[in-house]
Order: C-alpha cells, then sequence, then structure tokens
C-alpha cells in the first residue's frame, strides 16, 4: 500500500498522543497526588496537541475535507467513524479535566476525569488499529498481532514522552514512584513492542493471503494463470494507491532501524534516565528525551514500513504474486 | 446508510461470458462515454494527451495466458488439486490458452466497501442490490477502494471522491429510452455479445438460467463478499493433434522439382 504520510502521522502522533492521555488519566485516577497540577495541565496540553496534530493530519489525506464532519454518521458499521466519534468525545473528558486542574479541584471529580480519559484514549487507538486490522483484503493488516503493535507502541510513545516532560518540568530530582514507574513502563512497553513487531514480521513472511490469481479470476481450474497484458499501459489509482512494492533488500534493513529505535534504545536511555535521577537532574533530561526522540523516530519507520510491506489482493489481477518478496 | 440492507430479492448485475470475450475493450469505451457524461459523471482524466495520462474508468480488461498444469512435476506437487481437475477433462489445449477477463463492479450482496465507509457515501440500494457511491457525501477518504478485493473504485484525484461502475443506473430505468435500450452501456456496446444484463436474484431469469447451464462461478468467493455478477468459463477446446502446427512450419519444399533458375537460388542461399 502506499504510504502516504499524512496518514503516517496520523497513527504515530495520534497514538503518542493518546498514550500520554491514558497515562495521565491512569495517573490522576490512582492517585490525584502523582503528578502536580501545572504538571498535568503541560502533560494534558501535550497530548491533546499530538492527538489533534494527528487527526488534522488525517484530514488531509481526504479529498473533500470540509465534509469530515459527515464520517461521525456511520458508527454503527465502520471503524473509521467509529474512531472518530471517540476521538471527538475524547475530548469532552480531556476538556473538563483541563478546568478542573486550573480550578484547582482535586479528589473524586479528578479521579473519576481521569479514568473516563484514560478509557477514551485507549479506546481511540484501539478504533485506529482497528481501520486497518478489519480489512480483509490486506493480509499484513487483517491479522492479531496489528491491534496489539498499536496499543503497545502507543504506550511506549506515551511513557517516554511523559517521563520527558515530568523531568522537563523538575519534577524528577528523586527515584519516586512516577519516574520508576515511567522508566519501567518505557521498557516494558519497547520490549514487548518490539517482540510484537517481530512476531508480525515474522507471521508477513511466512503466510499469506489465500487469494491468487487463479482464484481472483477462477482460472485456476484450467491451469496457472498469468497476467500477458494489463488493461492499461500506464499507471492507474489502483496500482498507485494498492500496488506499492518494497523490495526485500530494503525493508530488511528498515525493520532493524525500526527495532533499534524502539526497543535498544529506548530502553538503554530509560535505563540511564533513572539511574542518573538522584544525581544528574539535567543530564536525566536528555537521556529521557533520547528515549522519547528514538521511540518516535522508531514509531515513523515501524508505521512506514506498515504501509509499504502491505500487499493489497487486487495486485493479483495484474499478476503481482503474493508475497512478491523474493 | 452503510448499515447493508436486508438481502433483497432483485439482484441487478452482469453475467459475463469469458469463452466469447475477444478483449476488444469496447466494454470499457462504451462505459468511460457514458458515465463521462451520465448522472454519476465525469469521469475525470488528469493529463490525458500527456505523458503519463491517468484516469477514471469503472471497467478494466485483463488478458491472462492460462497454462497447462503439471508440465514439470515439482508443480503437479504444489497445485496437486488443480492437476487432478485438469486430469478430468478441463479442455485446455496442450498449447494453453488466452483469456480477456472484463473486471467491474460486482455489486456484491455482503461488501466491506459499503460497511466500512464512516460517511455514508457508500450504499446498497434496498431495491434492486445496485452499489452506488453518493458522490455529494463522499468526503474521499479511499477506504472502501482499500476493502474492495476487486479493484472496482477508481478514486479522482480531479473530484476529490469515490467513483465505481453504476450498473448504468441513469440508462436501465431510463423511461425515455426504447426498452431494447435500457441496459448498461457496457452491455450494449459488445460486439460478441460476452456480457449480459438481468435479474440473478430470480431464478428463472434469462442471466440465471444461463449461469445454471454453464455453470456459471463467483470471483475470490474466500473473502465471503458473495459477488452478484458471475463468470462464465471458457467452454472445452477441441482436442486437437497439437503436432498438427508444427507440420506446417516444417520445411516442405521439392527443391528437385523446381525450375532451375530456382534451384541455383536455392543452392547459394544454401550455401
Amino acid at each position: 500500500m502506499n504510504p502516504a504520510l499524512s496518514v503516517i502521522f496520523f497513527t504515530v502522533a495520534s497514538g503518542t498522543g493518546y498514550g500520554l492521555l491514558f497515562l495521565l488519566g491512569l495517573c490522576l485516577a490512582v492517585d490525584p497526588g502523582m503528578i502536580g497540577r501545572t504538571e498535568s495541565l503541560v502533560v494534558l496540553a501535550t497530548g491533546l496537541v499530538f492527538a489533534s496534530a494527528g487527526l488534522l493530519s488525517s484530514t488531509l489525506h481526504l479529498g473533500q475535507p470540509q465534509r469530515a464532519w459527515r464520517a461521525f454518521s456511520q458508527w454503527r458499521s465502520s471503524w473509521l467513524s467509529r474512531e472518530g466519534v471517540v476521538a471527538m468525545c475524547g475530548f469532552v473528558p480531556a476538556l473538563l479535566l483541563g478546568m478542573t486542574l486550573w480550578q484547582g479541584h482535586d479528589g473524586t471529580v479528578l479521579r473519576s476525569l481521569g479514568a473516563t480519559l484514560a478509557i477514551f484514549a485507549i479506546a481511540t487507538v484501539f478504533c485506529t488499529a482497528r481501520i486497518y486490522s478489519s480489512l480483509k483484503t490486506i493480509h499484513a493488516w487483517h491479522n492479531g498481532f496489528v491491534l496489539p503493535g498499536y496499543l503497545l507502541l502507543g504506550l511506549l510513545g506515551g511513557s517516554a514522552w511523559l517521563l520527558t516532560l515530568n523531568s522537563l518540568l523538575g519534577h524528577a530530582t528523586a527515584n519516586d514512584i512516577l519516574t520508576t514507574g515511567l522508566s519501567g513502563l518505557v521498557i516494558a512497553a519497547a520490549l514487548s513492542g518490539v517482540v510484537c513487531k517481530r512476531m508480525y514480521w515474522q507471521f508477513i513472511d511466512t503466510t499469506k493471503h489465500p487469494a491468487t490469481t487463479e482464484s481472483a479470476t477462477g482460472l485456476g481450474r484450467f491451469g496457472h494463470v498469468h497476467s500477458v497484458e494489463a488493461p492499461h499501459t500506464e499507471q492507474n489509482y489502483l496500482t498507485n494507491e494498492m500496488g506499492f512494492r518494497l523490495a526485500r533488500k530494503h525493508s530488511k534493513p528498515l525493520r532493524a532501524i525500526a527495532s533499534i529505535l524502539i526497543a535498544p534504545l529506548p530502553i538503554m536511555a530509560a535505563i540511564a534516565a533513572w539511574l542518573l535521577t538522584p544525581v544528574a537532574p539535567m543530564l536525566m533530561t536528555v537521556c529521557a528525551g533520547i528515549a522519547a526522540l528514538s521511540a518516535t523516530a522508531g514509531l515513523f519507520v515501524e508505521r512506514w514500513l506498515f504501509f509499504a510491506e502491505a500487499k493489497h489482493v487486487v495486485m493479483l489481477y495484474y499478476g503481482v504474486a503474493q508475497p512478491d518478496f523474493a | 446508510m452503510t448499515m447493508l440492507p436486508p438481502p433483497t430479492q432483485k439482484k441487478l448485475g452482469l453475467v459475463i461470458d469469458l469463452d466469447i470475450c475477444v478483449g476488444c475493450h469496447a466494454c470499457a469505451v462504451a462505459c468511460k462515454q457514458w458515465n463521462d457524461g451520465g448522472q454519476f459523471g465525469p469521469l475525470p482524466d488528469e493529463d490525458a494527451y500527456g505523458r503519463e495520462p491517468l484516469g477514471v474508468w469503472f471497467n478494466r480488461v485483463h488478458s491472462y495466458e492460462v497454462a497447462e498444469l503439471g508440465t514439470r512435476d515439482s508443480e503437479l506437487g504444489k497445485h496437486a488439486d488443480l492437476a487432478t481437475s485438469s486430469a478430468t477433462g478441463s479442455g485446455l489445449p496442450a498449447t494453453g490458452m488466452t483469456v480477456h477477463f472484463p473486471r467491474s463492479c460486482l455489486h456484491c450482496e455482503t461488501p466491506d466497501c459499503v460497511t466500512v465507509c464512516p460517511t455514508g457515501a457508500s450504499y446498497k440500494r434496498a431495491e434492486d442490490g445496485i452499489v452506488l457511491v453518493d458522490e455529494d457525501k463522499c468526503i474521499g477518504c479511499k477506504l472502501c477502494s482499500w476493502a474492495c478485493p476487486y479493484g472496482a473504485r477508481e478514486y479522482s484525484e480531479v473530484r476529490g471522491v469515490m467513483q465505481k461502475c453504476t450498473l448504468c443506473v441513469d440508462r436501465i430505468y431510463n423511461e425515455s429510452f426504447d426498452e431494447v435500450d435500457r441496459q448498461p452501456a457496457c452491455v450494449m456496446a459488445c460486439p460478441t455479445r460476452a456480457r449480459h444484463f438481468g435479474d440473478l436474484g430470480d431464478p428463472d431469469s434469462d442471466v440465471s438460467k444461463l449461469v445454471a447451464q454453464r455453470n456459471g462461478y463467483d470471483l475470490m468467493p474466500e473473502m465471503g463478499y458473495k459477488p452478484v455478477n458471475k463468470y462464465l468459463p471458457p467452454r472445452p477446446r477441441r482436442t486437437g493433434d497439437t503436432r498438427r502446427a508444427d507440420v506446417v512450419l516444417e520445411e516442405s519444399i521439392d527443391v528437385s522439382a523446381a525450375p532451375p533458375l530456382l534451384r541455383w537460388l536455392d543452392r547459394m542461399l544454401s550455401r
């Protein structure tokens, strides 16, 4: 599939933004005193900026963005519509939480708003992943690794950025429960995320869509079917959009780059940040920042591959076998 | 509304006969011509006369070579299921055959292209099962084209909306046309009558009978979209002596019987 930058940016930015909002909501729900008021507001704003930038970017992919409001109507059948509805509904607890924090309230209201925000954040990323994993036409998307991949990598982005914000705002001067917890979470999310992606790559390398050019044309009963003449001499929408091909020799190093940026680098940076917190808060901030930037860069590479490596069954009509790795 | 309607009684669709399609692309051209000016048009092209023309067509004609099975032992094992059907008399000549294959929307009974649409622009008509795009509601997210395994939908960069076969809904019910002309443009244009239009939900319709008689089949039934359009397989070919073709190519001139000048020429050329 054609790796459109607007959609890659959308899934990465909104995934990270909702990761941040999920963790903020969770922290406030567990203990409203865990994160300070100012810090909570900064994290909330950052999460909303990431999420909104992603959602706005997704409208750049549209042919008629001025009609985007219509996309809220078909939530009964469409995951894309559900994603839009859940994302918009999530702004309600987020803004109420902002107001509550601003006015300095605490206690039950904060807890319940935090819990609601966390639920909406996770639900939005769930819907985003389902947009892709519900498509039976794309083997690389229609499998059980896609949803956990989106959730875990969103959590990785969110936790790495929260660790950075936490230290930037000067709240990480000792290994309190938040710093320790966030460092641990970065490590856990990076590890599980990279394991999930490795299993995903193994899956798409060793399995393929059941359809063949023979079943697509129904001519398999007569023999091997291969295309001798395409319907058009130039490209068309289908070959441009669904016919993107990535050579194995390129996908291998890109997978390695994505893996390194997603796991070893953020893990080492998170460990360094945790060790440095009591002794050198400035260096700790730098390490946390490295973890966040590395994870985000890794997510971009991973998401680019998610599209570039995905093959659409319609290409069978053009005689492109699946997979075409050789 | 992108929820699918309850199963429709009437299932309008096409039956395409791969036995007699000659791959002339008349259906594709007639479709483009009608729909460019029809109710769902235009079907704009970019760079139409330039280096890389790109544009929306509802109908595309592929050409395939179908080669004999089991020519190599390794392939026999790999395609055991196919090889068996071939052995029981598929009618494929030893030299293989060329099949021209028109591809357009199959107006499926349970298509994902309708249910994934976030706006309700993509819909299936309850009255006759035709799948359409409301181009005033479409936001151009392209998700429906991703959900279609048959490549039936093409996005117009110029108009910013998805476009697809309408089964010429603006012809088939058009009362200003004579009854015989109330058919899709592709069906009207086909010079070999390889395309048939009718109600596939009615077992007594001409198209349903044709499908029953000729073992019409679904494309990619494993996708579970239940296409309404059916394809008729190529009829068994005559199993002639395939060596005959070689015989004709053999050198069969008796030089000794030729006039002296030609004998001399033959000698010179044979040096």
